[in-house]
C-alpha cells in the first residue's frame, strides 16, 4: 500500500478533484437514466405481450434451460463484487488488489459471454429463432405464434450481451490506466464511472433472468 | 492544488470489506431463494413474487455496489426520474391495450 498522500491535477474548470469526481459521477448517472428507459422500453413490450399470450411465454421459458441462466446470475453477481471492490482498492491505493480485482471481473464477463454462445448456438441450430424465421420443427404444445416469445428472448438477451461485451472493453481500459498507475485515492473516476456501468448490466439481468428462464 | 483539496479523497465514504461481503451473500442467497421458488406455481402471483425478489436484489446493488446509499442525494433523484418515466411509459401502452374494445381493435 502506498501511504504517500497523491494529489490529482484536475482540470482548470473544476474548484476541486472532488467536484471534478462528482461531476464525472453526475454524467454516468445521467446516461444510466438513459440506458434504464432504453431497456424499460422492452420491458414494458414483455409486460404487455405476455398478458396477450401468456401460453405462449410460459411455453417459451420451458425451452430455457434454468441452470445455463443461474451459473450466468452468480457469475454476473461476482463480478459485480470483485468490480465494487476494484474501486474499494482504488480509494486505499491498493493497486495490486485493483488489478487482482477487475482481473476476475473480466474473467467474469468473460464466462457469462461463453454460457451465452451455448445458448445462442443451441438455440439457432434448433430453429428456436425470432418471429417468422421460427422453424423448430418439434412439440410447441399447439402455440402458433412461438417466434413472438424468442423476439423478445432474442432482442433482450441480445442488447444485453452487447452491453456486457462493451463492459469489458470498458474494464480493459481502466485496468490498463490502473497498470500504468493513473489511479489513487484522489482520483479514480474512470474506475468508477466504469463500475456504475457494469452494475447497471447486473441489474438488467437481475430482472431478465427470472422474467425470461423461470416465467 | 492548493492545500484546502488535500483532504478531498475524506468525502468520499470508504465501506469496509465486511460489508460488501454480506451484500453478495444477500444477493446469491435471493438468487437461489428465486430458482427455488420457481418449482411452485402461486398462479398470479408468480410474477409478483419474483419481480419482488429482484427488485429486492436490485437494491441491494444500488444502494452498496454503486455507493447510492452513501451519494450525494442527487444521484437518487436522477435513478427516480428514470424510473417515473419508465412507470409512466408502462402504464400508458399497458392501459391502452387491456382496455381497449375487441371488436374494433386492429390486433
Amino acid at each position: 500500500m502506498n501511504t504517500v498522500e497523491r494529489e490529482h491535477k484536475f482540470a482548470h474548470h473544476f474548484d476541486s478533484a472532488e467536484h471534478e469526481h462528482e461531476t464525472g459521477k453526475f454524467g454516468v448517472w445521467a446516461f444510466l437514466a438513459t440506458e434504464i428507459l432504453m431497456f424499460g422500453g422492452l420491458f414494458v413490450g414483455y409486460a404487455i405481450f405476455y398478458n396477450l399470450f401468456p401460453e405462449t411465454f410460459v411455453k417459451g421459458g420451458e425451452f430455457l434451460d434454468w441452470r445455463y441462466g443461474s451459473v450466468n446470475t452468480v457469475v454476473l453477481l461476482i463480478s459485480s463484487l470483485t468490480m465494487a471492490l476494484a474501486i474499494r482498492c482504488c480509494q486505499v491505493n491498493n493497486k495490486k488488489g485493483a488489478i487482482t480485482n477487475l482481473v476476475i471481473t473480466l474473467i467474469c464477463a468473460g464466462i457469462f459471454m461463453v454460457i451465452k454462445y451455448l445458448e445462442y448456438t443451441h438455440k439457432i441450430h434448433e430453429g428456436l429463432l425470432p418471429g417468422q424465421l421460427f422453424s423448430y420443427t418439434g412439440d410447441v404444445g399447439g402455440i402458433e405464434n412461438m417466434g413472438l416469445y424468442f423476439s423478445f428472448y432474442f432482442c433482450m438477451t441480445g442488447l444485453h450481451g452487447i452491453h456486457v461485451l462493451f463492459g469489458m472493453i470498458l474494464i480493459t481500459w481502466v485496468l490498463i490506466r490502473t497498470m500504468r498507475d493513473e489511479f489513487h485515492s484522489n482520483h479514480y473516476t474512470a474506475v468508477e464511472g466504469v463500475g456504475l456501468f457494469w452494475h447497471l448490466v447486473d441489474l438488467i439481468w437481475i430482472y431478465l433472468f427470472p422474467l425470461l428462464y423461470l416465467m | 492544488m492548493s492545500g484546502n483539496h488535500t483532504n478531498s479523497h475524506d468525502e468520499h465514504h470508504i465501506m469496509p470489506v465486511s460489508v460488501y461481503m454480506k451484500v453478495i451473500g444477500a444477493l446469491l442467497f435471493l438468487t437461489f431463494i428465486t430458482v427455488w421458488i420457481g418449482q411452485f406455481d402461486f398462479g398470479f402471483l408468480n410474477t409478483a413474487v419474483a419481480m419482488g425478489i429482484a427488485s429486492v436484489k436490485a437494491a441491494l446493488v444500488l444502494g452498496y455496489f454503486m455507493h447510492l446509499k452513501y451519494d450525494d442525494k442527487i444521484f437518487r433523484v436522477i435513478l427516480a426520474v428514470s424510473v417515473l418515466f419508465l412507470f409512466t411509459l408502462f402504464v400508458f401502452a399497458y392501459g391502452d391495450i387491456v382496455t381497449r374494445i375487441a371488436q374494433t381493435s386492429t390486433l
